[in-house]
């Protein structure tokens, strides 16, 4: 990948068009990030997507700012965060601007709360599709750990609504203590 | 000064907000209703309803409208950048790490524990939007049951099946359901 004026063109464009689309919360950014980055550009792998979603949920402020900040670094070093951190800025900083003038007319739109209804049931449309496509591939590989851990936090966070941060450093715990006793296993043979 | 003190206030809506979505609104709150007064109660909340129909995370959507507010444009760039630059510096630190350590078996295995919670949690935000959006609430109740928006399921339906079959950029799926929004519920 030459990091040439195109690239770096591409990258502002790429975060930029992300961050305009995050309607419905955080989320969101998961399926439009893995859309561009890993599928249509391949400059991301799938699995490591995943771990930047994680870090980010970890992290205190937006989930956007941090995970365009690791995409960014991942790519292009810190000048890389610094672009994709402006380019995730800037479509809110402008849409609410523009928004905060017309905040009157555009709350009793009847034609806006029609457009955000239907936007609703899209965005969980999309979201299940990035559910069914990761859910599929654990329930394909057949390891009882990781199907376990998927239904565990699962229940942990929907039905007992523990705090995600505690559910993913347990989760990271609970492979950390399995890798270490694959690793002493393999060590004693 | 004022646009010190809107750096500072953002500065710890951004550090100290975890877990994401509505989590932050008490915080929000806290800081620019309660301890400084520069909203009232009634325009923090249309900040929220704005935040809801507008892209973009609540807190960086409040400082860009407290911040204008207070301060104009300059305040606005002030706030934003209060409540992102630390969180982004401390994303920029961790993300240092997790590339120079993640080739390491036993990294390999916490972020392989991981992996799967993260399906789950993508999965419960997703179904507290779904049934939002099927049910105008994500307490489900008998009574709530029956008064589901079959528009909404269509949609829903037709969103899901686009996405397997012809796997298009997401934000097409999102456009063509706010255009389908306007035909079902303004025009029918």
């Amino acid at each position: 990948m030459k990091r040439d004026f195109r690239f770096y063109a591409k990258l502002f464009y790429s975060t930029f068009s992300v961050s305009a689309f995050t309607f419905g919360g955080g989320y969101v950014i998961i399926p439009l990030m893995k859309k561009k980055f890993v599928e249509e550009l391949h400059w991301i792998e799938e699995e490591e997507m995943l771990d930047i979603v994680a870090i980010s949920q970890m992290l205190p402020g937006p989930m956007v700012v941090d995970a365009s900040v690791l995409v960014g670094y991942r790519l292009a070093g810190v000048f890389g965060a610094v672009i994709t951190l402006l380019s995730t800025l800037l479509p809110p900083f402008v849409i609410i601007s523009i928004v905060t003038l017309f905040y009157q007319a555009f709350k009793a739109n009847p034609v806006v709360s029609a457009v955000l209804r239907g936007m609703q049931a899209g965005i969980a449309a999309v979201i299940a599709d990035v559910v069914i496509s990761g859910g599929a591939k654990i329930v394909k590989s057949k390891d009882v750990l990781s199907i376990s851990i998927m239904t565990a936090s699962f229940c942990a966070v929907y039905f007992l609504k523990i705090n995600v941060v505690f559910v993913i450093l347990a989760c990271g715990a609970l492979g950390g203590i399995v890798t270490y006793f694959k690793n002493r296993r393999r060590a004693g043979t | 000064m004022i646009y010190l003190k809107l750096f500072w206030s953002f500065l710890q809506i951004g550090l100290f907000s975890f877990g994401g979505g509505y989590s932050i609104l008490p915080l929000i709150q806290q800081q620019v209703v309660t301890l400084n007064g520069w909203v009232t109660l009634k325009e923090f909340t249309d900040v929220v309803t704005i935040s809801q129909m507008t892209p973009g995370p609540i807190a960086l959507n409040a400082a860009t409208f407290i911040g204008t507010k207070l301060a104009g444009p300059l305040g606005a760039i002030v706030a934003t950048l209060g409540c992102s630059l630390p969180t982004a510096i401390l994303a920029l630190i961790v993300g240092l790490l997790y590339y120079k350590y993640r080739s390491l078996t036993m990294v390999q295995g916490v972020l392989e524990g991981i992996r799967p919670a993260v399906v789950s949690l993508i999965a419960t935000a997703g179904l507290s939007i779904l049934l939002l959006a099927l049910f105008n609430t994500d307490i489900i109740t008998i009574r709530t049951l029956c008064t589901v928006d079959l528009k909404a399921i269509v949609i829903f339906i037709a969103g899901i099946a686009a996405l397997r079959i012809w796997k298009p950029n997401p934000i097409y799926i999102m456009l063509g359901s706010g255009i389908i929004g306007v035909i079902v519920y303004y025009f029918m």
